[in-house]
């Protein structure tokens, strides 16, 4: 019994979504088809990249506000490169070059400039907007190749080609946050900073870099988001911060730093996923999608205090 | 003595966690005006009692008597309102308050919605005259010591009417006055009829202050005894199961070449700080809190950035600006402060122990290999007998020993040429004291250099090779292990100079 509680514990997040799906496919059953799977799945892929990304961050106990403008810079420069020059490969190598770059900014605040990440990546928010704005002149870029529109629109192997990068991506961050000494090192600084570089940890270039992954998921998300939509709006990723956010505790991922996975937040963007598709498929309207949503987090992070007791 | 009634009677105390029973059929008795001296190894058990007792774990089995009544405890208001006070190790004052705020905190004066600033500052007035403590109530809790921090905090706990006032190791932080201020408080206690359990690792102490001892081991009642019916030795039979023989043992090694030497070395207090330290050697540093030792400690580590002066490992010249150059040059330290500057809380057993060495577990493709790991983490728990349910226990649940010697496990892993080790036995009973100076002595064969910072006279002169004695940023003195002895020390250690 013990045991089984233990499990259920390990694997909250999990259960968690499984009921969602099962409540959702007894109210429609037009939930459970492939297509709406597949396109369930496709919805939640730019979130979830995102949120891999702010995984880091958080786990070492800060935040990153700016990703959904980060989103909408990178988007934005991919999106005039390939209508100026129409080179993918530069596009997209460009775009992520820039995330990264942004991304080491906030992280050199933070760490060399020791100051808080909220008001660090609050800035970056609001100052990256502003570039995006002034970089598209304020309106959409639009007219692009087939051969970038292709990325968040195709199909290999029946599966959505933004399902794939997803994985790839978890991939990626499972690796390194569970089998490289820089994994390890995220939950030592995130658990205790002192102890960590009393450790010879080098505690400032860990923090920067956690931004850098984070910039750089942002421009992932930036690049699959352009190309599905076919063009790049300065406004595109606001309130996508908070999305992402919302997946990684959802996947039980402490605010506080030093606690969590990122299975769990793939499974954190899930549930937002199909908690938004359901809602739709129920036809119930935004503005109450909104509060379902809010409880739901709520309702969840309840559960988790109760469970740590 | 024997007739006075017990105030408070826990017998039979049972309490399991997942993976170990801490406590089995476990009693304690406390008296009215007397001192009970808690006492066994690390894990035996003590901290758990203490954590029924007020409050914050539930027991599994057995019963609560206070005043001869039994009493259910279901959480820290219930043990409040019993009259149950404990003084945590980790202070639970709020820095940025006022000491009268803190005393009144929750428990405020108020008229109608107004806070009633005059009377709580006076009534707090009272309290601290009644002990002697000489700060205005309007100072800010931050900028008390350590020992007037637990001073305040002892204070808070007798003017919400404790009647049980347990305190868990408080003197680990404390410097020598501050100890003694400790002591007439408590006598002062006594005499308001208070019952105290008092738990510490300090065979000095528990003589002077307790009037009855109870001892646990491995989570078991040993017995209970009146403090004039026992001797040190059996105490320390009690506690361990068998009879410690040599406490402070010394070994004689042939020094080898000098391995580090530092050269006017100064930080802000810290002045023109010079010594060397030779493999084989045992460098022991006194000095009264506060004589600027742990800072020396922390530049020769790169945590603090020197102003002056310069480091040399095997004789050549090393530029160490943090942590992670000093430990490239094979310098190691353990911090004194074992909670905030060494264990990540959250993280498991062997995470703990493998944090600062990770490079070593490198394969290919920088993966970790976590079988190595593993059998490393098993070998050091058997090495240095570290009580954990498994390795990848959460350290948070190790008694405070246990987490010690895994910090010291995660230095020898790393394998250095010098050791800094600062207040190796702070809060570590006497049968783990030993297996830890027995672990320094190896070290030592093996022709490491090690410093050991100690507030702690026994331990300075038993297993020092020799001592330089600091005060106020400088040495003012060095003694070899012939002529050492408590009174030199002292001298120098005040800042008397011959
Ligand atoms: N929350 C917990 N979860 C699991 N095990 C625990 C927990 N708290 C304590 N233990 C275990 O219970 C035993 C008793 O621990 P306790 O902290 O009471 O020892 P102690 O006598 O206070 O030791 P020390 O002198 O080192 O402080 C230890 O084996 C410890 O590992
Ligand atoms: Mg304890």
């Amino acid at each position: 019994m013990e045991k089984l509680k233990a499990l259920a514990l390990k694997f909250k997040s999990l259960i968690g979504l499984f009921f969602l799906c099962i409540v959702i496919s007894i109210i429609t059953p037009r939930f459970l088809n492939i297509n709406n799977l597949l396109n369930v799945l496709t919805q939640v892929s730019v979130n979830a990249v995102i949120a891999i990304g702010m995984s880091f961050v958080i786990l070492t106990g800060g935040i990153d506000l700016s990703v959904g403008s980060i989103l909408a810079v990178t988007g934005a420069l991919a999106a005039s490169l390939i209508s100026k020059q129409n080179s993918l490969f530069l596009a997209i190598l460009l775009s992520l070059i820039v995330g990264a770059l942004i991304g080491a900014f906030n992280g050199l605040l933070v760490s060399k400039g020791k100051i808080q990440p909220f008001i660090v990546t609050l800035a970056g928010m609001t100052i990256f907007r502003g570039v995006t704005y002034v970089y598209t002149n304020g309106t959409p870029i639009s007219g692009l190749s087939k051969d970038f529109t292709f990325i968040g629109n195709a199909r290999v192997l029946g599966i959505p080609f933004p399902v794939i990068i997803t994985f790839i991506v978890f991939l990626i961050a499972w690796y390194l946050i569970n089998e490289t000494r820089f994994g390890r090192y995220v939950y030592a600084l995130g658990g205790n900073e002192d102890s960590a570089r009393l450790s010879g940890i080098n505690t400032d270039s860990i923090k920067t870099m956690v931004y850098v992954i984070s910039g750089i998921t942002a421009a992932i998300g930036g690049i699959i988001v352009t190309s599905r939509i076919g063009s790049a709006s300065p406004n595109a990723g606001s309130g996508y911060e908070l999305d992402a956010i919302a997946a990684v505790v959802l996947g039980g991922t402490s605010l506080a730093g030093g606690e969590g996975s990122i299975a769990g937040t793939i499974i954190g963007a899930m549930i937002i996923g199909v908690l938004n598709n359901g809602l739709n498929l129920m036809n119930v309207s935004p503005f109450y999608q909104s509060i379902v949503k809010g409880l739901v987090i709520l309702l969840a992070v309840l559960i988790d205090k109760k469970n740590k007791k | 003595m024997q007739d006075k009634t017990p105030i408070l009677e826990m017998v039979n105390i049972s309490k399991s966690f997942p993976g170990v029973k801490a406590l089995d059929k476990v009693s304690l008795r406390a008296f009215p005006g007397e001192v009970m001296g808690l006492l066994g190894e690390n894990g035996a058990g003590k901290s758990t009692l203490m954590k029924i007792l007020s409050g914050v774990y539930k027991k599994d089995e057995g019963i609560i008597k206070i005043d001869g009544k039994e009493v259910e405890i279901n959480g820290i208001k219930d043990a409040k309102r019993l009259g149950i006070s404990i003084i945590h190790q980790e202070l639970s004052l709020l820095p940025n308050l006022t000491i009268y705020e803190n005393l009144f905190l929750g428990n405020e004066i108020v008229k109608g919605f107004k806070l009633n600033k005059k009377d709580m500052i006076q009534k707090s007035q009272e309290f601290l005259k009644k002990f002697n403590f000489n700060k205005s109530p309007k100072t800010l809790t931050r900028d008390l010591t350590v020992g007037e921090m637990q001073m305040v905090e002892i204070i808070k706990a007798i003017s919400k009417n404790a009647k049980i006032v347990i305190m868990d190791e408080p003197t680990t932080a404390l410097t020598e006055v501050e100890t003694e201020r400790l002591f007439t408080i408590i006598n002062q206690l006594k005499q308001q009829n208070i019952a105290i359990i008092y738990i510490s690792h300090r065979m000095e102490e528990i003589f002077r202050i307790c009037d009855r001892i109870t001892v646990l081991r491995d989570g078991t009642f040993v017995g209970e005894e009146d403090i004039k019916n026992v001797t040190k030795d059996k105490l320390i039979s009690m506690m361990v199961g068998r009879k410690l023989e040599e406490q402070f043992p010394y070994v004689e090694v042939e020094k080898g070449k000098t391995i580090l030497e530092v050269r006017n070395l100064s930080w802000k207090k810290i002045k023109d700080v010079s010594f060397n330290l030779k493999e084989g050697e045992i460098l022991g540093i006194a000095g009264l809190m506060g004589s600027g030792r742990t800072e020396v400690a922390k530049l020769i580590f790169g945590e603090y950035k020197k102003e002056k002066g310069e480091i040399l490992v095997e004789g050549k010249k090393v530029n160490i600006n943090s942590p992670k150059d000093a430990i490239k040059n094979g310098i190691a330290y353990l911090s004194e402060d074992r909670k905030k500057e060494g264990l990540v809380l959250k993280l498991s057993v062997l995470e703990n122990m493998m944090i600062a060495n990770l490079k070593a577990y490198e394969n290919k493709f920088k993966r970790l290999n976590k079988k190595k790991q593993l059998s490393d983490c098993k070998d050091y728990i058997k090495k240095l007998s570290i009580k954990t349910s498994s390795p990848y226990q959460i350290i948070k649940n190790l008694s405070g020993g246990n987490q010690q010697k895994v910090i010291i496990a995660r230095w020898l892993l790393n394998s250095p040429k010098v050791l800094i080790i600062d207040e190796p036995t702070r809060g570590i009973d006497v049968g783990a004291k030993k297996e830890i100076y027995d672990i320094l002595n190896q070290l030592k064969k093996q022709g490491k250099g090690i410093i050991m910072i100690s507030s702690e006279m026994e331990e300075i002169l038993g297993i020092s090779d020799r001592i330089i004695v600091m005060h106020e940023g400088r040495i003012t003195g060095e003694i070899s292990r012939k002529e050492a002895n408590q009174e030199l020390i002292m001298k120098y250690a005040v800042g008397l100079t011959d």
